[in-house]
């Protein structure tokens, strides 16, 4: 397809926006939110090649990371859930048990 | 028979394992010493065996070698575990297993009742087997293995009774000191395979084989080093000075033991290991100096110490290092045949002589402790006029003190004749000779003396022990008084073997027996020998009576002093008081080597443990490791505990990597 | 018209992607992002994909949005006006710009190089995009198909300990 360039440029630009998100919020369910839009950038890259090149091995591994991150959602919102019952909190900046 | 050689060392092996394993689940003291006893009786037939075969060959058809298995080849090294049996490691077998059958015997009897009994008895066979391994290997790593082997157990048996502390600094001793030695010896054995094989390509360590390329060897130069190194070794195993020391002190150990090793078999390694490798010892003039001065200076520096020492298995152990003094003269005089013949008579009656010795101090422990006395039991002070309760030890001790002393026909006579008169007439030291053999016959009029200074102390005049005890001395049982007596009998007529032509009465069978051994030794000495100065008949019995004329005189004395005026030895000490004090200290040697080496090592080892080790080595280890902490101290602050932190930095080295392959 | 079509699409999905790290309150961020799945359904759509499109829509915004919504809403988090960034955010803006710049020039020096494949769109449109799907992915993703259930019980079983156990 002609418009490839387009589909990888709003691609990389939702995958910057995810970073940023992901390094600067500090609520643990948004930041899990911008990690799903990283993943989503990358299904749209998978797409777009799968598309273009005529091969659909590409759109098998988009099948496979929503398989992969209905589970890291499942795990990661109890990991949440836990994290709350302990610190009446979801802010990563009360995560510093690792610290010096 | 030749070839059933390996049950030699065998028979005591697996007496030791037994003992070792077993002795102490069988605990039954009969049992013990029983198979103790019968392994080296075993080994002692064996020995008999092959002595008999090899009379029955032709001289020149006895010399057999018997590989038992491939031990190490490498590259051009090749050591195998084999024997060698000829005439020399016959006459050493049977002396080993001979002498030690009647020990193993005698110690069932003095050891009685003692803590550990078939600890001794294990250590007594593991002793015999290395002896046996020394004496029979035939190449120097074999006979190596023997020469540690019998160092272990000559420290094992010194510290039998480890619970005191001095038989334990003895028996350290006696190890550091053989340690010194041996590592004379490995360099020795390193330089001769090193200078063989890059000289001549024949890398060997084989008796044979060195044996046979032996023509290659220089006269000095290399060999001087190489055997000096080995007669390094041998002054540490044979006690010679400057390596005497730890031989007085290991009379800490129990008395068979002192018979065993310290006077048959384990000290007389180092003459076994000359007479082993004379072709190479002859072949420098300078060794051969150096081995005949410091024997008989060790004959006459022991034979003084031995007229001071009151304790009579002191007085026996001085003997031994003059007497092995006494070996080393006539090693270093090209006499290798008489050495072997003194290693071989003085086995008979220095085994005999502790051995006799032993059953006095067995007899003395048991009245003193039956009176419930502390007095030394080995102190001769305290015995006196023994020889009314102890008929059989004092013959055999009385016979065997006249063949040390030299007095004809008993064995010592011959071989100690033998030695002064090669001393006095071999072709290589020139106008030494005069000196060596001067030497030697005051050594010999000093041992006569201190010798029967001990019979006279111990067996005549009055008995000196607590009389309330006196009535409780006793002889010793059977089991102690039959070996006495089998090497009572040997002492007096050993020597006949040995006898020399000018008597004509025997053919010396001995010089004959081990003619192959040494015969190209001899043709090595020819080369640089003085022309062959012709001695009379005459002087030869002229001094033959001389030498038993000196011992004669020695034993006058010892009679004026201590049998007819015994107030003279006070006096004497009185008058002299310095000199008795330095006799009585032995010249204060131990001092001096505690001072020059002893303490020298002690300061250095406490500079490397309080300088060194503490400042330096801590030193490096803590100071890494603090590095290693100050950094870890402000980089830890990296690690902040916030997830983000961590986020950043992966995402900042993806960028960075990702960034630099694709603006490269 | 498709370009303009394109542009609205993505324009929406950019704008809904920034809310989604911009809005204080987590359920507004949510739908946000409930928004952006649903343009990249579109994309799908566009791409010859209607079969990724339904599941995306199925199991994205319909799974796992619902989980999370239901999981923001099961805590209460309150919004409070403490802060809602970390303080990190001129650095995580740059480094997030770094990637973009990094991928767009890396989009712009290289072509794509690879065996085109046997699907046309003519072909998606005749024989369904489902069916040839589901050809690949039961023929020669099998056993990956497989393994992904292994991976989802363990999911499940993971999750269920860790809200249940008391940590």
């Amino acid at each position: 397809m002609e418009n490839l360039t387009g589909y990888l440029v709003v691609s990389a630009i939702l995958f910057a926006i995810g970073t940023i998100g992901v390094l600067t919020r500090k609520n643990a369910i948004v930041i899990f939110m911008c990690i799903e839009l990283m993943l989503n950038a990358v299904n749209l890259t998978f797409v777009a090649f799968s598309r273009h090149l005529g091969h659909f091995d590409g759109q098998i591994f988009v099948l496979f990371i929503m398989v992969v991150a209905a589970a890291e959602a499942a795990v990661g919102l109890a990991l949440m859930i836990a994290f709350y019952k302990n610190k009446e909190s979801i802010d990563v900046d009360n995560v510093d048990m690792m610290k010096w | 028979m030749f070839d059933n050689v390996w049950l030699i060392p065998l028979f005591p092996l697996i007496g030791f394992l037994i003992n070792g394993f077993f002795g102490k689940k069988i605990k039954n003291e009969a049992v013990i010493g029983g198979i103790g006893t019968l392994m080296i009786f075993m080994s002692f037939i064996v020995s008999c065996g092959i002595l008999m075969q090899m009379i029955g060959l032709p001289p020149e058809q006895r010399v057999f070698e018997k590989v038992i298995f491939p031990w190490i080849h490498s590259g051009n090294f090749k050591a195998d575990m084999a024997f060698l049996v000829d005439p020399l490691s016959a006459v050493m077998i049977m002396v080993v297993t001979g002498v030690g059958s009647l020990i193993h015997l005698y110690s069932i009897g003095y050891m009685h009742g003692e803590e550990g009994f078939y600890r001794f008895f294990a250590y007594l066979n593991l002793f015999c087997m290395s002896m046996l391994l020394l004496v029979l290997g035939n190449n120097m790593l074999v006979m190596f293995i023997g020469w540690e082997g019998v160092g272990l157990c000559s420290y094992l048996l010194i510290g039998y009774y480890f619970h005191k502390k001095s038989a334990g600094d003895a028996a350290k001793k006696a190890f550091v000191m053989n340690r010194v030695g041996d590592f004379g010896f490995l360099i020795g054995l390193f330089t001769l395979y090193w200078w063989f094989g890059s000289n001549h390509n024949i890398w060997t360590i084989n008796f044979t084989e060195i044996k046979a390329a032996s023509h290659l060897l220089p006269y000095g130069g290399v060999v001087t080093v190489a055997t000096l190194c080995f007669f390094l070794g041998a002054t540490g195993k044979s006690a010679q000075i400057p390596l005497f020391t730890w031989l007085p002190d290991a009379m800490e150990g129990p008395t068979p033991v002192s018979a065993l090793i310290h006077a048959a078999t384990m000290v007389t390694a180092g003459v076994y290991m000359i007479g082993r490798m004379s072709f190479v010892f002859i072949k420098s003039p300078d060794t051969m100096m150096v081995v005949a001065v410091i024997g008989a200076a060790t004959a006459i520096f022991a034979a003084t110490i031995g007229t001071a020492q009151n304790d009579i298995k002191r007085v026996l152990a001085y003997s031994t290092v003059s007497q092995l003094g006494f070996m080393f003269l006539a090693m270093g005089v090209g006499a290798f045949w008489a050495g072997i013949f003194h290693l071989m008579t003085h086995a008979f009656f220095k085994a005999c002589m502790f051995l006799g010795s032993g059953s006095v101090i067995h007899s003395m422990h048991h009245a003193l402790h039956h009176g419930h006395l502390h007095d030394d039991p080995q102190d001769m002070r305290n015995m006196g006029g023994l020889r009314k309760v102890m008929p059989i030890t004092f013959i055999t001790f009385f016979v065997s003190t006249l063949a040390i002393a030299g007095i004809f026909p008993f064995s010592g006579f011959f071989s100690k004749d033998e030695i002064l008169w090669k001393a006095f007439s071999n072709p290589y030291h020139g106008s030494l000779n005069i000196i060596l053999w001067g030497t030697g016959a005051i050594a010999a009029c000093f041992t006569a003396f201190y010798m029967f200074r001990l019979v006279f102390m111990t067996f005549f005049g009055e008995c000196r022990i607590n009389p309330k005890v006196k009535s409780h001395l006793h002889e010793s049982p059977l089991v102690i008084t039959i070996p006495l007596m089998v090497l009572g009998v040997l002492a007096t007529i050993g020597g006949f073997i040995g006898m020399p032509k000018l008597m004509g009465a025997l053919p010396n069978y001995l010089e004959h027996w081990l003619d192959p051994v040494f015969e190209l030794a001899n043709e090595f000495g020819a080369t640089y020998a003085h022309a062959g100065e012709h001695h009379s008949h005459a002087l030869e019995w002229g001094l033959m009576g001389l030498s038993v004329a000196i011992a004669v005189v020695g034993i006058m004395i010892a009679l004026t002093l201590y049998v007819k005026n015994t107030g003279a030895p006070a006096r004497f000490t009185e008058t002299f008081p310095a000199l008795y004090r330095a006799v009585y200290n032995k010249w204060y040697v131990d001092e001096l080597y505690d001072f020059l080496f002893v303490n020298p090592c002690k300061a250095f080892g406490q500079f490397l443990w309080k300088g060194f080790d503490v400042i330096v080595v801590d030193g490096v280890v803590n100071g890494v490791a603090n590095v290693v902490m100050g950094f870890s101290g402000i980089f830890r602050y990296m690690q902040s505990g916030y997830i983000y932190n961590y986020a950043f930095s992966m995402a900042l080295g993806v960028v960075v990597i990702l960034g630099y392959y694709i603006f490269k | 018209m498709e370009t303009l079509f394109f542009a609205i699409i993505s324009l929406m999905a950019i704008v809904s992607a920034i809310l989604v790290i911009t809005c204080k309150n987590p359920i507004n961020s949510a739908l946000a992002l409930i928004m952006t799945f649903f343009c990249l359904a579109t994309y799908y759509v566009m791409l010859d994909a209607p079969f990724m499109a339904a599941v995306q829509v199925m199991v994205y915004a319909g799974a796992i949005m619902v989980l999370i919504v239901f999981t923001i809403m099961l805590l209460n988090i309150r919004v409070n006006a403490t802060q809602k960034h970390s303080h990190k955010i001129a650095l995580g803006s740059i480094i997030g710009l770094f990637t973009l710049i990094n991928t767009v020039v890396l989009l712009f020096k290289s072509q794509p190089s690879s065996p085109v494949g046997p699907y046309t769109g003519e072909m998606i449109k005749s024989l369904g995009h489902s069916e040839l799907l589901g050809r690949d992915m039961f023929t020669t993703f099998l056993l990956p198909f497989e393994i992904t259930s292994i991976l989802l019980l363990v999911a499940i079983v993971g999750s269920v300990v860790l809200a249940k156990k008391k940590i």
